[in-house]
Protein backbone atom coordinates (compact mmCIF):
# COMPACT_ATOMS: atom_id res chain seq x y z
CA UNK A 1 0.00 0.00 0.00
CA UNK A 2 3.17 2.55 1.09
CA UNK A 3 4.71 1.70 -1.98
CA UNK A 4 1.58 2.29 -4.22
CA UNK A 5 1.32 5.34 -2.55
CA UNK A 6 5.05 6.37 -2.87
CA UNK A 7 4.44 5.44 -7.03
CA UNK A 8 1.38 7.84 -6.69
CA UNK A 9 3.53 10.38 -5.50
CA UNK A 10 6.19 10.24 -7.84
CA UNK A 11 4.01 10.28 -10.79
CA UNK A 12 2.56 13.43 -9.15
CA UNK A 13 6.24 14.87 -8.80
CA UNK A 14 7.03 14.38 -12.60
CA UNK A 15 3.90 15.92 -13.47
CA UNK A 16 4.95 19.40 -11.69
CA UNK A 17 8.92 18.59 -13.24
CA UNK A 18 7.74 18.92 -16.67
CA UNK A 19 6.07 22.07 -16.53
CA UNK A 20 7.62 25.79 -18.21
CA UNK A 21 10.69 26.64 -16.81
CA UNK A 22 10.10 30.48 -15.44
CA UNK A 23 12.71 31.57 -17.22
CA UNK A 24 14.63 29.62 -20.09
CA UNK A 25 18.01 31.64 -19.12
CA UNK A 26 18.21 29.83 -15.78
CA UNK A 27 16.98 26.66 -17.01
CA UNK A 28 19.50 26.49 -20.03
CA UNK A 29 22.18 27.94 -17.60
CA UNK A 30 21.29 24.93 -14.76
CA UNK A 31 21.38 22.70 -17.43
CA UNK A 32 24.85 22.92 -18.44
CA UNK A 33 26.09 23.07 -15.01
CA UNK A 34 24.47 19.90 -14.04
CA UNK A 35 25.99 18.56 -17.37
CA UNK A 36 29.20 19.19 -15.91
CA UNK A 37 28.37 18.29 -12.50
CA UNK A 38 26.75 14.88 -12.91
CA UNK A 39 28.43 13.94 -16.27
CA UNK A 40 31.84 15.69 -17.34
CA UNK A 41 32.77 14.70 -13.60
CA UNK A 42 31.81 11.43 -13.74
CA UNK A 43 34.19 10.51 -16.84
CA UNK A 44 37.26 9.46 -14.97
CA UNK A 45 35.46 6.47 -12.93
CA UNK A 46 33.34 5.43 -16.25
CA UNK A 47 36.89 5.20 -17.72
CA UNK A 48 38.32 3.40 -15.08
CA UNK A 49 35.58 1.81 -14.69
CA UNK A 50 34.89 0.62 -18.60
CA UNK A 51 39.22 -0.07 -19.41
CA UNK A 52 39.18 -2.64 -16.78
CA UNK A 53 35.34 -4.28 -17.47
CA UNK A 54 36.60 -4.74 -21.02
CA UNK A 55 39.90 -5.89 -20.30
CA UNK A 56 38.11 -8.49 -17.79
CA UNK A 57 35.44 -10.17 -20.42
CA UNK A 58 38.39 -10.39 -23.05
CA UNK A 59 40.89 -12.34 -20.85
CA UNK A 60 37.96 -14.94 -19.35
CA UNK A 61 36.40 -15.43 -22.69
CA UNK A 62 39.96 -16.38 -23.93
CA UNK A 63 40.95 -18.65 -20.58
CA UNK A 64 37.07 -20.16 -21.47
CA UNK A 65 38.17 -20.84 -25.08
CA UNK A 66 39.21 -24.30 -24.96
CA UNK A 67 37.29 -26.02 -28.28
CA UNK A 68 39.55 -26.14 -31.55
CA UNK A 69 35.97 -25.72 -33.50
CA UNK A 70 35.49 -21.90 -32.14
CA UNK A 71 36.93 -19.16 -34.63
CA UNK A 72 39.68 -17.09 -32.79
CA UNK A 73 38.11 -13.75 -33.07
CA UNK A 74 35.28 -15.05 -31.04
CA UNK A 75 37.06 -13.58 -28.06
CA UNK A 76 36.61 -10.06 -29.87
CA UNK A 77 33.18 -10.69 -30.92
CA UNK A 78 31.73 -11.69 -27.49
CA UNK A 79 33.89 -9.02 -26.04
CA UNK A 80 32.12 -6.44 -28.37
CA UNK A 81 28.54 -7.65 -27.80
CA UNK A 82 28.54 -8.62 -24.15
CA UNK A 83 29.65 -4.55 -23.79
CA UNK A 84 27.46 -2.92 -26.20
CA UNK A 85 24.17 -5.04 -25.12
CA UNK A 86 24.82 -4.89 -21.17
CA UNK A 87 28.08 -4.67 -19.38
CA UNK A 88 28.11 -0.65 -20.94
CA UNK A 89 24.15 0.49 -20.43
CA UNK A 90 23.73 -1.75 -17.89
CA UNK A 91 26.65 -2.04 -15.08
CA UNK A 92 27.52 1.77 -15.98
CA UNK A 93 24.25 2.73 -14.81
CA UNK A 94 24.38 0.86 -12.11
CA UNK A 95 27.53 2.39 -10.97
CA UNK A 96 25.89 5.76 -11.94
CA UNK A 97 22.85 5.36 -9.73
CA UNK A 98 25.32 5.28 -6.70
CA UNK A 99 27.51 8.36 -7.54
CA UNK A 100 24.78 10.60 -9.07
CA UNK A 101 21.90 9.30 -7.41
CA UNK A 102 23.48 9.54 -4.11
CA UNK A 103 24.83 12.99 -4.99
CA UNK A 104 21.39 14.23 -6.70
CA UNK A 105 19.58 12.86 -3.17
CA UNK A 106 21.71 14.30 -0.70
CA UNK A 107 21.92 18.04 -2.65
CA UNK A 108 18.25 18.28 -2.74
CA UNK A 109 17.63 16.52 0.72
CA UNK A 110 19.97 18.88 2.69
CA UNK A 111 18.48 22.10 0.38
CA UNK A 112 15.24 20.59 1.33
CA UNK A 113 16.25 20.69 5.67
CA UNK A 114 17.82 23.95 5.47
CA UNK A 115 14.68 25.52 4.35
CA UNK A 116 16.50 26.22 0.65
CA UNK A 117 13.96 24.61 -0.85
CA UNK A 118 11.19 26.71 1.15
CA UNK A 119 12.99 29.58 0.11
CA UNK A 120 12.07 28.88 -3.85
CA UNK A 121 8.76 28.47 -3.03
CA UNK A 122 8.34 31.54 -1.05
CA UNK A 123 9.58 33.60 -3.87
CA UNK A 124 7.10 31.95 -6.59
CA UNK A 125 9.53 29.51 -8.00
CA UNK A 126 8.32 25.69 -8.76
CA UNK A 127 11.32 24.68 -7.07
CA UNK A 128 10.87 21.04 -8.28
CA UNK A 129 11.30 22.35 -11.64
CA UNK A 130 14.08 24.61 -11.10
CA UNK A 131 15.70 22.03 -9.48
CA UNK A 132 15.28 18.37 -10.97
CA UNK A 133 14.46 19.21 -14.41
CA UNK A 134 17.92 20.66 -15.58
CA UNK A 135 19.32 17.45 -13.96
CA UNK A 136 16.93 15.52 -15.91
CA UNK A 137 17.62 16.95 -18.98
CA UNK A 138 21.70 16.64 -18.46
CA UNK A 139 21.60 13.07 -17.44
CA UNK A 140 19.42 12.27 -21.17
CA UNK A 141 22.22 14.63 -22.55
CA UNK A 142 25.32 13.24 -21.53
CA UNK A 143 24.60 9.76 -20.33
CA UNK A 144 24.37 8.55 -23.89
CA UNK A 145 28.02 9.94 -24.03
CA UNK A 146 29.04 7.78 -21.28
CA UNK A 147 27.83 4.61 -22.01
CA UNK A 148 29.41 5.68 -25.71
CA UNK A 149 32.44 6.19 -24.28
CA UNK A 150 32.36 3.24 -22.20
CA UNK A 151 31.91 1.16 -24.90
CA UNK A 152 35.02 2.28 -26.71
CA UNK A 153 37.22 2.21 -23.66
CA UNK A 154 35.71 -1.05 -22.95
CA UNK A 155 36.82 -2.75 -26.38
CA UNK A 156 40.03 -0.83 -26.06
CA UNK A 157 40.79 -2.25 -22.37
CA UNK A 158 39.92 -5.84 -23.74
CA UNK A 159 42.21 -5.42 -26.68
CA UNK A 160 44.94 -4.06 -24.51
CA UNK A 161 44.46 -7.13 -21.97
CA UNK A 162 44.83 -9.74 -24.93
CA UNK A 163 47.62 -7.96 -26.03
CA UNK A 164 49.50 -7.85 -22.83
CA UNK A 165 48.62 -11.44 -22.27
CA UNK A 166 49.86 -12.50 -25.50
CA UNK A 167 46.66 -14.08 -26.03
CA UNK A 168 45.41 -13.05 -30.04
CA UNK A 169 46.60 -10.34 -32.66
CA UNK A 170 45.00 -6.97 -33.15
CA UNK A 171 43.74 -8.01 -36.41
CA UNK A 172 41.80 -11.49 -35.54
CA UNK A 173 40.85 -8.70 -32.05
CA UNK A 174 39.12 -5.86 -34.68
CA UNK A 175 38.09 -8.81 -37.28
CA UNK A 176 36.25 -10.09 -33.95
CA UNK A 177 34.70 -6.84 -32.67
CA UNK A 178 33.71 -5.95 -36.08
CA UNK A 179 31.82 -9.28 -36.81
CA UNK A 180 28.17 -9.75 -36.84
CA UNK A 181 28.08 -6.13 -35.97
CA UNK A 182 24.10 -5.18 -35.66
CA UNK A 183 23.83 -1.53 -35.66
CA UNK A 184 20.38 -1.92 -33.69
CA UNK A 185 22.16 -3.43 -30.47
CA UNK A 186 23.63 0.30 -30.29
CA UNK A 187 20.22 1.84 -30.68
CA UNK A 188 18.85 -0.89 -27.98
CA UNK A 189 21.62 0.36 -25.67
CA UNK A 190 21.23 3.84 -25.74
CA UNK A 191 17.66 3.52 -25.65
CA UNK A 192 18.29 1.71 -22.09
CA UNK A 193 20.98 4.13 -21.02
CA UNK A 194 18.08 7.10 -21.95
CA UNK A 195 15.34 5.20 -19.37
CA UNK A 196 18.28 4.15 -16.89
CA UNK A 197 19.68 7.77 -16.86
CA UNK A 198 15.32 9.36 -16.06
CA UNK A 199 15.12 6.34 -13.66
CA UNK A 200 18.31 7.63 -11.69
CA UNK A 201 17.90 11.34 -11.62
CA UNK A 202 14.10 11.45 -11.08
CA UNK A 203 14.04 8.64 -8.47
CA UNK A 204 16.86 10.16 -6.56
CA UNK A 205 15.21 13.68 -6.84
CA UNK A 206 12.25 12.01 -5.73
CA UNK A 207 13.42 10.73 -2.00
CA UNK A 208 15.93 13.92 -1.87
CA UNK A 209 13.24 16.30 -2.35
CA UNK A 210 10.63 14.47 0.16
CA UNK A 211 13.02 14.17 2.98
CA UNK A 212 11.59 15.08 6.40
CA UNK A 213 14.26 15.77 9.74
CA UNK A 214 17.66 16.13 9.51
CA UNK A 215 21.22 14.99 8.74
CA UNK A 216 20.30 11.40 9.22
CA UNK A 217 17.31 11.36 7.22
CA UNK A 218 19.08 13.17 4.05
CA UNK A 219 21.83 9.97 4.53
CA UNK A 220 19.23 7.46 4.85
CA UNK A 221 16.91 8.85 1.84
CA UNK A 222 20.12 9.09 -0.17
CA UNK A 223 21.03 5.42 0.11
CA UNK A 224 17.46 4.71 -0.50
CA UNK A 225 17.39 6.42 -3.94
CA UNK A 226 20.85 4.35 -5.00
CA UNK A 227 19.14 0.97 -3.55
CA UNK A 228 15.29 2.21 -5.26
CA UNK A 229 16.88 3.29 -8.52
CA UNK A 230 19.00 0.62 -9.18
CA UNK A 231 16.40 -2.21 -8.37
CA UNK A 232 14.26 -0.01 -10.87
CA UNK A 233 16.97 -0.29 -13.45
CA UNK A 234 16.87 -3.83 -13.22
CA UNK A 235 13.38 -4.20 -14.26
CA UNK A 236 13.75 -2.01 -16.61
CA UNK A 237 16.68 -3.57 -18.20
CA UNK A 238 14.50 -6.99 -17.79
CA UNK A 239 11.19 -4.64 -19.93
CA UNK A 240 13.18 -3.29 -22.35
CA UNK A 241 14.98 -6.10 -23.87
CA UNK A 242 11.55 -8.63 -23.87
CA UNK A 243 9.92 -5.31 -25.91
CA UNK A 244 13.38 -4.25 -28.41
CA UNK A 245 15.05 -7.70 -28.62
CA UNK A 246 12.16 -10.36 -28.21
CA UNK A 247 9.63 -9.14 -29.90
CA UNK B 1 -2.71 43.95 5.73
CA UNK B 2 -2.90 40.06 6.63
CA UNK B 3 -6.26 38.43 7.56
CA UNK B 4 -6.77 34.77 8.80
CA UNK B 5 -10.23 33.58 9.46
CA UNK B 6 -11.38 30.15 11.31
CA UNK B 7 -7.78 28.99 10.39
CA UNK B 8 -7.19 25.13 11.44
CA UNK B 9 -4.80 22.69 10.81
CA UNK B 10 -3.72 19.60 11.85
CA UNK B 11 -1.10 16.60 11.31
CA UNK B 12 -1.78 13.28 11.10
CA UNK B 13 -5.30 13.32 13.07
CA UNK B 14 -3.63 15.69 16.15
CA UNK B 15 -5.15 19.58 15.59
CA UNK B 16 -2.15 22.13 16.10
CA UNK B 17 -4.19 24.86 15.09
CA UNK B 18 -7.58 25.45 15.96
CA UNK B 19 -9.67 28.53 14.05
CA UNK B 20 -7.62 31.27 14.82
CA UNK B 21 -8.51 34.54 13.49
CA UNK B 22 -6.27 37.81 13.62
CA UNK B 23 -5.07 40.81 11.55
CA UNK B 24 -1.86 41.54 10.62
CA UNK B 25 -1.50 45.63 9.86
CA UNK B 26 0.07 47.41 7.37
CA UNK B 27 3.05 49.23 8.20
CA UNK B 28 3.44 47.71 11.92
CA UNK B 29 5.81 44.92 12.97
CA UNK B 30 3.15 41.92 14.06
CA UNK B 31 4.78 39.35 16.03
CA UNK B 32 3.56 36.09 16.51
CA UNK B 33 4.77 34.86 20.52
CA UNK B 34 4.40 31.35 22.34
CA UNK B 35 6.12 28.69 23.71
CA UNK B 36 7.64 26.23 21.54
CA UNK B 37 5.40 23.89 20.00
CA UNK B 38 2.38 26.14 20.06
CA UNK B 39 1.88 26.26 16.44
CA UNK B 40 3.37 29.95 15.69
CA UNK B 41 5.39 28.26 12.92
CA UNK B 42 2.55 26.25 11.77
CA UNK B 43 0.42 29.54 11.38
CA UNK B 44 2.82 31.21 9.27
CA UNK B 45 3.90 28.87 6.89
CA UNK B 46 -0.10 28.44 6.45
CA UNK B 47 -0.04 31.63 5.80
CA UNK B 48 2.56 32.04 2.95
CA UNK B 49 1.08 28.66 1.66
CA UNK B 50 3.86 26.06 2.68
CA UNK B 51 1.58 24.23 4.26
CA UNK B 52 -2.54 23.63 3.10
CA UNK B 53 -5.14 24.48 6.09
CA UNK B 54 -7.45 22.29 6.69
CA UNK B 55 -10.07 24.89 7.18
CA UNK B 56 -10.35 28.89 7.30
CA UNK B 57 -9.40 31.61 5.03
CA UNK B 58 -6.58 33.60 4.32
CA UNK B 59 -6.56 37.12 2.93
CA UNK B 60 -3.49 39.44 1.35
CA UNK B 61 -5.38 42.97 1.09
CA UNK B 62 -8.76 41.53 0.53
CA UNK B 63 -7.38 38.89 -1.95
CA UNK B 64 -8.31 34.93 -0.73
CA UNK B 65 -5.15 33.35 -0.65
CA UNK B 66 -6.61 30.12 0.13
CA UNK B 67 -8.79 29.75 -3.14
CA UNK B 68 -5.64 30.44 -5.29
CA UNK B 69 -4.24 28.04 -7.99
CA UNK B 70 -0.52 27.48 -8.21
CA UNK B 71 0.11 30.05 -11.07
CA UNK B 72 -2.25 33.03 -9.15
CA UNK B 73 -0.06 32.22 -5.67
CA UNK B 74 3.31 32.44 -7.42
CA UNK B 75 2.20 35.85 -8.30
CA UNK B 76 1.46 36.90 -4.51
CA UNK B 77 4.48 35.28 -3.58
CA UNK B 78 6.62 37.68 -5.67
CA UNK B 79 5.31 39.90 -3.32
CA UNK B 80 6.34 38.05 -0.34
CA UNK B 81 9.86 38.19 1.61
CA UNK B 82 10.25 35.73 3.59
CA UNK B 83 13.70 35.26 6.32
CA UNK B 84 14.23 31.99 7.39
CA UNK B 85 15.37 30.87 10.87
CA UNK B 86 18.56 29.63 9.56
CA UNK B 87 18.87 32.58 7.20
CA UNK B 88 17.98 29.40 3.93
CA UNK B 89 20.33 30.53 1.45
CA UNK B 90 21.42 29.09 -1.26
CA UNK B 91 24.70 28.27 -0.46
CA UNK B 92 26.27 27.46 -3.84
CA UNK B 93 25.73 31.55 -4.61
CA UNK B 94 27.87 34.18 -3.44
CA UNK B 95 25.42 37.07 -1.09
CA UNK B 96 25.52 39.05 -4.15
CA UNK B 97 24.20 36.42 -6.53
CA UNK B 98 21.37 35.04 -3.25
CA UNK B 99 20.50 38.65 -3.38
CA UNK B 100 19.65 38.77 -7.31
CA UNK B 101 18.09 35.48 -7.96
CA UNK B 102 14.82 36.56 -7.44
CA UNK B 103 15.33 39.55 -9.35
CA UNK B 104 16.92 37.73 -12.12
CA UNK B 105 13.97 35.11 -12.39
CA UNK B 106 11.09 37.56 -11.98
CA UNK B 107 11.97 41.25 -13.76
CA UNK B 108 12.76 42.50 -16.74
CA UNK B 109 15.36 44.58 -15.22
CA UNK B 110 18.62 45.18 -17.00
CA UNK B 111 22.06 43.96 -15.63
CA UNK B 112 23.36 47.36 -14.94
CA UNK B 113 19.69 47.71 -12.63
CA UNK B 114 19.89 44.58 -10.75
CA UNK B 115 23.04 45.55 -10.03
CA UNK B 116 22.40 48.69 -8.40
CA UNK B 117 19.00 47.43 -7.02
CA UNK B 118 21.50 44.30 -5.16
CA UNK B 119 23.89 47.03 -3.91
CA UNK B 120 21.22 49.09 -2.17
CA UNK B 121 20.02 46.37 -0.52
CA UNK B 122 23.02 45.14 0.53
CA UNK B 123 23.95 48.66 1.42
CA UNK B 124 20.68 48.89 3.15
CA UNK B 125 21.62 46.01 5.38
CA UNK B 126 24.89 47.13 6.22
CA UNK B 127 26.91 44.73 4.01
CA UNK B 128 28.53 47.19 1.37
CA UNK B 129 31.30 45.17 -0.09
CA UNK B 130 30.44 41.58 0.93
CA UNK B 131 29.21 41.14 -2.47
CA UNK B 132 31.66 38.42 -3.50
CA UNK B 133 31.57 35.83 -0.24
CA UNK B 134 29.70 33.02 0.16
CA UNK B 135 27.11 32.51 2.66
CA UNK B 136 29.88 29.90 4.80
CA UNK B 137 31.92 32.78 4.81
CA UNK B 138 29.42 34.84 7.01
CA UNK B 139 28.96 34.83 10.33
CA UNK B 140 24.52 33.87 11.60
CA UNK B 141 24.03 37.65 11.65
CA UNK B 142 25.77 38.89 8.66
CA UNK B 143 23.56 35.69 7.10
CA UNK B 144 20.76 37.08 8.38
CA UNK B 145 21.25 40.17 7.34
CA UNK B 146 21.89 38.98 3.67
CA UNK B 147 18.47 37.26 4.45
CA UNK B 148 16.62 40.35 4.72
CA UNK B 149 18.53 42.05 1.78
CA UNK B 150 17.13 38.76 -0.33
CA UNK B 151 13.90 39.03 1.17
CA UNK B 152 13.32 43.19 0.27
CA UNK B 153 15.21 42.83 -3.07
CA UNK B 154 11.77 42.27 -4.69
CA UNK B 155 10.32 45.33 -2.78
CA UNK B 156 7.64 43.43 -1.12
CA UNK B 157 4.55 44.37 0.60
CA UNK B 158 5.22 41.48 2.75
CA UNK B 159 7.64 40.44 5.35
CA UNK B 160 7.65 37.45 7.30
CA UNK B 161 10.66 36.56 9.56
CA UNK B 162 10.74 33.23 11.40
CA UNK B 163 12.25 33.63 14.63
CA UNK B 164 14.97 35.92 13.35
CA UNK B 165 17.26 36.42 16.28
CA UNK B 166 17.63 32.70 16.75
CA UNK B 167 21.54 31.38 17.24
CA UNK B 168 22.32 35.40 17.45
CA UNK B 169 23.90 36.98 20.88
CA UNK B 170 21.84 40.04 21.95
CA UNK B 171 23.39 42.61 21.01
CA UNK B 172 23.05 41.29 16.94
CA UNK B 173 19.65 40.74 17.86
CA UNK B 174 18.43 44.29 18.31
CA UNK B 175 20.91 45.01 15.50
CA UNK B 176 18.25 42.45 13.07
CA UNK B 177 15.19 43.64 15.13
CA UNK B 178 15.88 47.48 14.48
CA UNK B 179 16.62 46.62 10.80
CA UNK B 180 13.54 44.90 10.40
CA UNK B 181 11.23 47.85 12.29
CA UNK B 182 13.07 50.07 9.94
CA UNK B 183 12.49 48.33 6.77
CA UNK B 184 8.71 47.92 7.83
CA UNK B 185 8.32 51.72 8.19
CA UNK B 186 10.30 52.73 5.72
CA UNK B 187 8.89 50.12 2.73
CA UNK B 188 5.00 50.52 4.44
CA UNK B 189 5.23 46.83 4.51
CA UNK B 190 3.32 44.09 6.59
CA UNK B 191 5.58 42.68 8.58
CA UNK B 192 4.87 39.13 10.12
CA UNK B 193 7.42 37.95 12.83
CA UNK B 194 7.57 34.91 14.83
CA UNK B 195 9.43 35.02 17.71
CA UNK B 196 9.82 33.94 21.46
CA UNK B 197 12.38 36.21 21.96
CA UNK B 198 11.14 38.88 24.91
CA UNK B 199 13.33 41.30 24.00
CA UNK B 200 12.29 41.20 20.49
CA UNK B 201 8.95 41.56 21.79
CA UNK B 202 9.74 44.65 23.84
CA UNK B 203 11.46 46.28 21.27
CA UNK B 204 9.48 45.82 18.24
CA UNK B 205 6.20 44.31 18.97
CA UNK B 206 3.79 46.94 17.54
CA UNK B 207 1.12 44.09 17.18
CA UNK B 208 1.75 40.76 19.30
CA UNK B 209 -0.81 37.71 19.03
CA UNK B 210 0.22 34.85 21.55
CA UNK B 211 -0.85 31.82 20.64
CA UNK B 212 -1.05 29.27 23.34
CA UNK B 213 -1.69 25.04 22.30
CA UNK B 214 -3.04 26.25 18.73
CA UNK B 215 -5.69 28.86 20.19
CA UNK B 216 -5.18 32.48 20.03
CA UNK B 217 -4.98 33.29 23.72
CA UNK B 218 -4.19 37.17 23.94
CA UNK B 219 -3.31 40.17 21.42
CA UNK B 220 -2.17 43.53 22.21
CA UNK B 221 0.62 45.76 21.58
CA UNK B 222 4.13 45.79 23.70
CA UNK B 223 2.86 48.24 26.52
CA UNK B 224 0.14 46.19 27.62
CA UNK B 225 1.81 42.37 27.10
CA UNK B 226 3.50 43.61 30.88
CA UNK B 227 0.13 43.53 32.61
CA UNK B 228 -2.17 41.44 30.41
CA UNK B 229 -3.23 39.94 33.37
CA UNK B 230 -3.75 37.01 31.33
CA UNK B 231 -2.15 33.74 33.10
CA UNK B 232 -0.89 32.19 29.75
CA UNK B 233 1.16 35.16 28.90
CA UNK B 234 2.68 36.19 32.37
CA UNK B 235 3.89 32.18 32.70
CA UNK B 236 5.60 33.25 29.19
CA UNK B 237 6.53 36.89 29.80
CA UNK B 238 8.08 36.33 33.74
CA UNK B 239 9.03 32.42 32.93
CA UNK B 240 12.96 32.62 34.36
CA UNK B 241 13.65 33.52 38.06
CA UNK B 242 15.08 36.53 37.56
CA UNK B 243 12.30 38.20 35.64
CA UNK B 244 9.94 37.04 38.53
CA UNK B 245 12.12 38.67 41.25
CA UNK B 246 11.34 42.11 38.89
CA UNK B 247 7.92 41.43 38.68
CA UNK B 248 7.40 41.20 42.63
CA UNK B 249 9.94 43.97 43.25
CA UNK B 250 7.43 46.54 40.69
CA UNK B 251 4.43 44.40 42.48
CA UNK B 252 6.43 45.60 46.21
CA UNK B 253 6.91 49.24 44.75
Amino acid sequence: MNLLKQFGRYILMLGVVFSRPNRFKFFWNQSLLEIEHIGINSLPIVALMSTFMGAVIALQTASSMESPLLPDYTVGFITQSSTILEFSPTIISLILAGKVGSNVASEIGTMRITEQIDALEIMGVNSLNFLVLPKVVAALVFFPVLVVFSMSLSMLGGWLALLVSDLTTTEIYILGIRSFFNPFHITYALTKTLVFGFLIVSIASFYGYYVKGGSLDVGRASTQAVVSSSIAILIANFILTQIMLLS
Amino acid sequence: MIEVRQLSKSFNGQQILFDIDHQFEKGKVNLIIGQSGQGKSVLAKCMVGLYEPDGGQIYFDDRNFTNMDRHERSLIRQEIGMLFQGAALFDSMTVEQNVMFPLQMFTQMTKAEIQKRTDYCLERVNLEGSNLLMPSQCSGGMQKRVGIARAIAMRPRYLFCDEPNSGLDPKTSIVIDNLIQDITREFEITTVVITHDMNSVMEIGDQIVFIHEGKKCWSGDRHSIIDSGNEEIENFVYASSFMKEIRSKLQKK
